[in-house]
């Protein structure tokens, strides 16, 4: 329009400008909108661990409520599978996997993690009576795309599955994705992760499983990698670098 | 009275007219990632129509301050702040959706419909008329959004908002699910449909050789 407008003084102020602007903005609603985004994400784990413990439709629309009440969340030592002392409710899975001094390299890594935490929480899901009922461990592997992270709910012995949720995964709409399908995860409930003499037997069957299979689950049709996948992650997690020591402590009522 | 006018052509003409996906074959790369479902293209149509409403009007109302060396820069400062924002209240809520969403949202600022409304039509005109301009393409890029998440959810999953209408085989009904259609890269062929439909009806989108 005008060739005054064109001076370098104005520009770089008028940049300045814009930016302090724009700046104010972002900061402006990334601030005010944390507490409500915190709280969000919280409910949704919450929601996800009360799904894999059996709770979620007797908690119908209070989830804060009935998870404070039932779920104990208590941090473990993956590698002597004893309890230790500290905040479960801060511990972030994904960022001590990160941290050097706070994982390890797995020597068998077959659910292509890379770097495992050292420390893991699990849910400690109690009845009415302060019993634990059933435990929800929290597990994490490579399906096609990306990690998949999810929860797998166990009964009290530790053996018997009660529901495998994925909470976060990037598998392909309509064929990986489908981990997410009820018809899917209701093949879970009642499958055992060991086999007699205690090695992980669960296995994810091509064409489905054979009736009354305790170990085996159908395969998801045309996703090939995530099934793969999923049952690698079971095998990694619930051997001896995973949850194995900590269920050995514990198996057989021994969280009471 | 005409003014009127104007500016009602300037809300609807980006719709049919001068769709930017269809006429000025802008924004395709979103139109093909988010419409796999009808609630990810009405979220996406909505924060689409948010960000070219609100850039066009800013942008528009600083015109002639705007030094024309640094005016791209201006803009995608401007247009990269307003995504930033509707990203941060997705997040706040609905944390579902923006999990699904993800990278898609933080997109819109590459996406050219917008960069486009903002050089070719706010730089020009009014604040005002500029904010209904984009309206107007939001609306446009939402409608084929929309038709196309119709075609893939229905045809793909057998929902559509997520409600059963086709009972899948799968599910004890007998719709066989097109697995083709749930990859992104079927919206080409939709959108081309689309296109060459829009053009049947109006002969005069068919560019001359």
């Amino acid at each position: 329009m005008s060739s005054n407008k064109e001076t370098f003084g104005k520009t770089v102020g008028f940049v300045v400008a814009v930016c302090l602007v724009c700046a104010a903005l972002v900061s402006v609603s990334a601030v005010q909108l944390k507490p409500l985004q915190k709280a969000n994400k919280l409910l949704d784990k919450q929601t996800k661990i009360l799904e894999a413990s059996g709770l979620l439709d007797q908690a119908g629309k209070d989830i804060v409520g009935t998870y404070n009440k039932y779920v104990e969340a208590k941090l473990i030592d993956l590698d002597s599978g004893e309890f230790i002392e500290g905040d479960a409710s801060t511990f972030d899975e994904r960022r001590e996997a990160r941290d050097p001094q706070k994982s390890s390299k797995p020597e068998n890594d077959i659910a292509g993690i890379n770097r495992r935490a050292d420390n893991s929480v699990v849910y400690l899901v109690k009845n009415d009576a302060g019993q634990v009922e059933s435990v929800v461990l929290p597990i994490v592997g490579s399906g096609l795309w990306d990690l998949m992270h999810g929860y797998v709910g166990l009964e009290k012995d530790l053996n018997t599955v009660k529901s495998v949720i994925y909470s976060d995964h990037k598998e392909t709409p309509g064929l990986g994705a489908e981990v997410l399908n009820p018809n899917w995860k209701a093949l879970w409930p009642g499958k055992k992760l060991f086999d007699e003499q205690g090695d992980v037997a669960i296995k994810i069957v091509k064409g489905g499983a054979k009736q009354g299979d305790i170990h085996g689950v159908d395969a998801l049709s045309g996703a090939t990698l995530t099934s793969v996948g999923v049952e690698k992650t079971f095998v990694f997690w619930f051997g001896d670098e995973g949850y194995g020591p900590f269920i050995e402590n514990y198996r057989n009522g021994g969280l009471n | 009275m005409s003014d009127a006018n104007s500016s009602k052509k300037v809300l609807t003409s980006p719709i049919v007219d001068n769709n930017p996906i269809a006429l000025q074959v802008l924004g395709i790369c979103s139109a093909l990632a988010v419409t796999s479902s009808m609630v990810n293209a009405l979220v996406m149509t909505a924060a689409v129509i948010f960000v070219t409403a609100f850039s066009n009007l800013f942008i528009s109302i600083i015109r002639n301050h705007i030094p024309s060396s640094v005016r791209i820069i201006v803009q995608m400062a401007i247009i990269a702040s307003l995504v930033i924002v509707v990203d941060q209240v997705l997040k706040a809520f609905s944390y579902a959706l923006s999990k699904e969403l993800a990278v898609f949202v933080g997109l819109i600022i590459t996406n050219c419909i917008v960069m486009g409304r903002a050089e070719a039509f706010a730089m020009k005109e009014k604040p005002v008329v500029s904010f209904l301009d984009g309206i107007g393409n939001g609306l446009g890029y939402g409608l084929i959004l929309i038709l196309v998440a119709t075609v893939r959810e229905l045809l793909g999953f057998g929902t559509l908002l997520g409600y059963e209408i086709l009972p899948l085989i799968q599910n004890g009904g007998w719709y066989q699910a097109n697995g083709l259609l749930v990859l992104p890269f079927s919206s080409f062929f939709i959108i081309g449909l689309i296109i060459w439909a829009i053009r049947q009806f109006k002969p005069e989108q068919v560019e001359k050789d």
